[in-house]
């Protein structure tokens, strides 16, 4: 379970989060939605300690993490998959994936790769392949996997459909939804597409120029029309 | 004339950049004669230095702070108009009038520097100052490679010329005092620094200047806006290069000998400092730099000595000092001493508005 | 013919010393996008340390440890404590700030161990093989040269292939954020960097040193040397900056066997110009547009 209580985070004099406040439940899929600047990737880069918060907390498993720094997460069992993908370009496959085992306590095993192998069976036909020549779904695929391979019991993602045939983005969701309810793993997930994201979530909650203006079951939210037109844009 | 027409013609005058310029000049220049018709003549073989380090270091600062070009082959420069002056000055009878000297200095530095600039403008960063840094280290080997022409490591003497008769009777009269080589070195450097300085205040405040310091600021812009960048790049090469080439020029007659061992690599690394001190892209700061670059080494080497410290090591001292000078400015005041006092000033002046870095822009 | 050979042999050897010193600047370019030029004078006072061990009557092999050892300590101690303040600040700061390492060193080593050259040792014969009555070129130490250059790039390839760290190093290098969320302690990985960049580039001092006179200044012109061959090769890619390196001791060893040992210094700067108005992103590149 991940817990953040009033999380308040500032650019100079803008405050791009402002006392956000919300419970992200065990083995549950919370959907962070919100137009463009409304501060969804700030509050994922404040959890993962690569922003200082001005005030406020996060709380994983009873110990707070806001205000530790980023190198720190992967250990404490929480992933991030940034927006834009941040594949590492000059290394190959494989070696983004080794990456991702190297940051949590134990060391990873051969299962582990052959986990993500057999989720994604593309990257296994591209293990020694510079991970620059990968598509934009491959190096989704590539993130996803990497993030997986530090066993995280708590999985930031931002905006996982970018740019993704809408194929792709089914799959992936299904990867987290079944990823959620079979490991109890927590997900976190940042959307644009708020109608396909509310489906499959658990929750949802709303952002609005760095304040939290809803939070409720994803149903009851895609239900609530007067809050799709004036934030979700559905 | 009275106090207020004085006041208008001055306010008048102060409008325009270049009567301003001007205005600077002949007080510049007065306070020279003043300052070299008072002191020792050991003191104006010094300010002789200074003036040569002085329009280096400004030609240097403009390239560096108005156009952000890094040149670390400003030593390499100078020592081809130094050759060149010495080439016309060694072993004559009749030496040609010390302004075409000069003047020939300056354009055969200028063709050098015009290639070198071609070059390097089209490079960024780390690479320009490679490729100027492998110019300082591989200057002194052309000397010795033409030795027969260029006198190899002794390098070629130079007689120093005679004052005029005319400058010489100009100088007594206008101050009563005879006119001795030393003197008469240390005016032509200072005249020659404040053509130069006029020359580059008005070409920093014209549209080449601004030109200049739109390519520095941002460079695709800068071709939006319709700039040639290269060209622009070579113009602020070519026109520091003419500086380090009177400089050169001077530099040869005051220290009476163009050899490879006046041109090390750390003469250029030392007119960076002073240029990085003097807080990029000002002409006074230029000149303080220079100031420090010429006064500083006798007072730390003093400083050594009487530490206990033997007369080699203390010669070390002022290199010393002006690596750390560039450590610490950069670490702690990347604005420069000058940048730094003004900003301070400028703060003070008026509290409530942000500091201005003009270095900050300069190092972008 | 022989003088052919000859010139080669000392080419190649050069070459390997420059690809040594060049693999250390671009060790650092890489991972923090800055070029070394303080680089030399390490590398120099480094030589320093090992000599007054030799002369202290100790064994040229404890001279060679030491120097190695401090290059890593100094490789450190300046990047964490000098470096790290203008690391993503503009470029030029960066530089100037290189340069003033370099003036610093440079006093310091005059000023401790004075200004004039000291002969350096050498652990092997300065003289050339003799193979039917014909002297090769190739000496004792050259071959020590050759050797060590390769065994340090062998280390070097199997520490950033086939180790954790080494996979952390690269990552660190091509994307700090990235490697930050992946638990990579990133500014440890930079100082490292720095570490074994240092220690490279000791070993191209102590090799340049080897049987030689060494002053204050002796690697000035070996950074010029090494920023060429880094340049030739890409300035990002350590295999380049091998070939480079064997390319340019090659090259200039003919131009000082044929022209002028004066005007080496001068060829390497036209050689540079030349690939950096040609092929700016190095002769072994595929993209061409790059910013130099
Ligand atoms: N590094 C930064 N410096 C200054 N302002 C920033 C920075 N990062 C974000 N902001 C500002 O904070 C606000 C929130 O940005 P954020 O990236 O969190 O939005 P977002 O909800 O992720 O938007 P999008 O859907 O477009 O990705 C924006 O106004 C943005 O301009
Ligand atoms: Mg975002």
């Amino acid at each position: 379970m991940l817990d953040i209580r009033d999380l308040t985070t500032s650019f100079g004099p803008v405050k791009a989060l402002d006392g956000v406040t919300f419970t992200a439940p065990k083995g549950k899929i919370t959907a962070v939605l919100g137009a463009n600047g409304a501060g969804k990737t700030t509050l994922l880069r404040t959890v993962s300690g690569l922003i200082r918060p001005d005030r406020g907390s996060v709380h994983l498993d009873g110990q707070d993490l806001a205000r530790m720094p980023a190198e720190k997460m992967p250990g404490l069992g929480l992933a991030h998959v940034p927006e834009g993908r941040g594949v590492i370009t000059e290394l190959t496959v494989e070696e983004n994936l080794r990456l991702g085992g190297l940051g949590r306590a134990d060391r990873s095993r051969p299962a582990d790769f052959d986990r993500v192998y057999s989720i994604f069976p593309l990257l296994n036909d591209r293990r020694n392949a510079i991970a620059h020549v990968l598509s934009g779904g491959e190096r989704q695929m590539l993130v996803i996997g990497r993030a997986l391979m530090a066993e995280p019991k708590v999985l930031l993602l931002d905006e996982p459909s970018l740019g993704l045939a809408p194929r792709a983005v089914a799959q992936i969701f299904e990867l987290v939804r079944g990823l959620a309810e079979s490991e109890g793993l927590t997900v976190v997930l940042v959307e644009q597409n708020a109608r396909s994201a509310l489906s499959i979530a658990d929750i949802g909650v709303v952002l609005n120029l760095g304040r939290l203006v809803a939070q409720d079951e994803a149903t009851a939210l895609a239900a609530d029309e007067k809050l799709r037109h004036a934030y979700l844009g559905f | 004339m009275s106090r207020v027409a004085f006041g208008s013609l001055i306010g008048h005058l102060r409008r325009t950049p270049l009567r301003r310029n001007l205005i600077g000049g002949l007080i510049g220049l007065v306070v020279v004669i003043l300052v070299l018709e008072s002191v020792s003549p050991f003191r104006q073989g010094q300010f002789a230095t200074m003036a040569y380090l002085g329009i280096a270091v400004g030609g240097l600062t403009v390239l560096t702070g108005l156009n952000g070009q890094l040149s670390l082959g400003h030593g390499a420069l100078m020592a081809v108009g130094a050759y060149t002056a010495a080439l016309m000055l060694h072993d004559v009878d009749k030496p040609l009038p010390l302004p075409v000297v000069m003047l020939l200095s300056v354009l055969v530095t200028v063709v050098v520097g015009a290639v070198v600039g071609v070059a390097a403008a089209r490079l960024h960063g780390p690479y320009i100052a490679g490729a100027t840094l492998a110019l300082a280290v591989a200057m002194p080997g052309i000397a010795s490679f033409f030795g027969d022409n260029l006198g190899g490591e002794q390098g070629l003497s130079v007689s120093t010329p005679e004052a005029p008769g005319w400058f010489a009777d100009a100088v007594y009269f206008l101050t009563a005092h005879d006119v001795t080589g030393t003197k008469y070195l240390a005016y032509v450097g200072w005249i020659g620094l404040i053509i130069s300085f006029v020359l580059l205040a008005n070409l920093s405040a014209s549209r080449v200047g601004r030109t200049w310091r739109a390519v520095r600021d941002d460079e695709a812009a800068a071709e939006l806006a319709g700039i040639n960048v290269g060209r622009a790049r070579v113009k602020a090469f070519v026109v520091s290069a003419a500086c380090a080439g009177l400089a050169g020029g001077v530099m040869a007659m005051v220290v009476r000998i163009a050899a490879p061992s006046g041109f090390p690599l750390t003469l250029s690394l030392s007119l960076l400092t002073a240029v990085v001190l003097g807080g990029l892209g000002s002409l006074f700061g230029a000149l303080i730099g220079a100031a420090l670059l010429t006064f500083l080494p006798q007072a730390v080497t003093g400083l050594g000595q009487s530490l206990g410290l033997g007369d080699l090591q203390s010669a070390q001292l002022a290199p010393l000092v002006y690596g750390l000078t560039l450590v610490l400015v950069i670490l702690l005041a990347p604005a420069g001493l000058v940048g730094t006092i003004r900003n301070a000033w400028r703060r003070r002046q008026s509290p409530d508005t942000a500091p201005i870095h003009p270095q900050q822009e300069a190092m972008q | 013919m022989q003088q052919l050979l000859t010139t080669f042999l000392t080419g190649l050897t050069l070459g390997m010393v420059y690809a040594a010193f060049a693999l250390a600047l671009v060790l650092i370019w890489r991972s923090t996008r800055i070029v070394n030029f303080a680089q030399a004078p390490m590398a120099m006072i480094t030589t320093y340390v090992a000599l007054v061990i030799v002369d202290a009557g100790m064994s040229y092999w404890i001279g060679f440890a030491a120097a190695l050892l401090s290059g890593l300590v100094l490789g450190a101690v300046i990047e964490r404590v000098v470096i790290r303040p203008v690391e993503g600040k503009p470029e030029i700061n960066a530089i100037i700030l290189t340069l003033g390492l370099f003036v610093v060193i440079h006093a310091v080593a005059a000023i401790i161990f004075g200004s004039g050259f000291r002969s350096f040792p050498a652990p092997f014969g300065l003289r050339g093989f003799e193979a039917g009555g014909v002297t090769i070129a190739l000496t004792g130490f050259a071959v020590f040269t050759i050797c060590s250059v390769a065994v340090v790039m062998l280390l070097l390839v199997a520490l950033f292939q086939h180790t954790d760290i080494g996979l952390k190093m690269r990552a660190s290098a091509f994307n700090q954020e990235v490697s930050r969320m992946l638990g990579v302690k990133v500014t440890r990985m930079l100082t490292l960097g720095w570490a074994l960049a240092a220690v490279v580039g000791s070993l191209s001092g102590l090799l340049i040193a080897g049987g030689s006179l060494v002053s204050p200044s002796y690697m000035d012109s070996v950074v010029v040397y090494g920023f060429v061959a880094a340049v030739l090769g890409g300035l990002d890619s350590p295999g380049g900056a091998v070939v480079g390196g064997l390319l340019l001791g090659v090259s200039l060893s003919f131009v000082s066997g044929y022209v002028g040992s004066d005007l080496v210094a001068l060829a390497s700067l036209a050689i540079l110009i030349v690939v950096l108005l040609v092929r700016p992103a190095g002769l072994f590149s595929h993209a061409t547009a790059r910013r130099v």
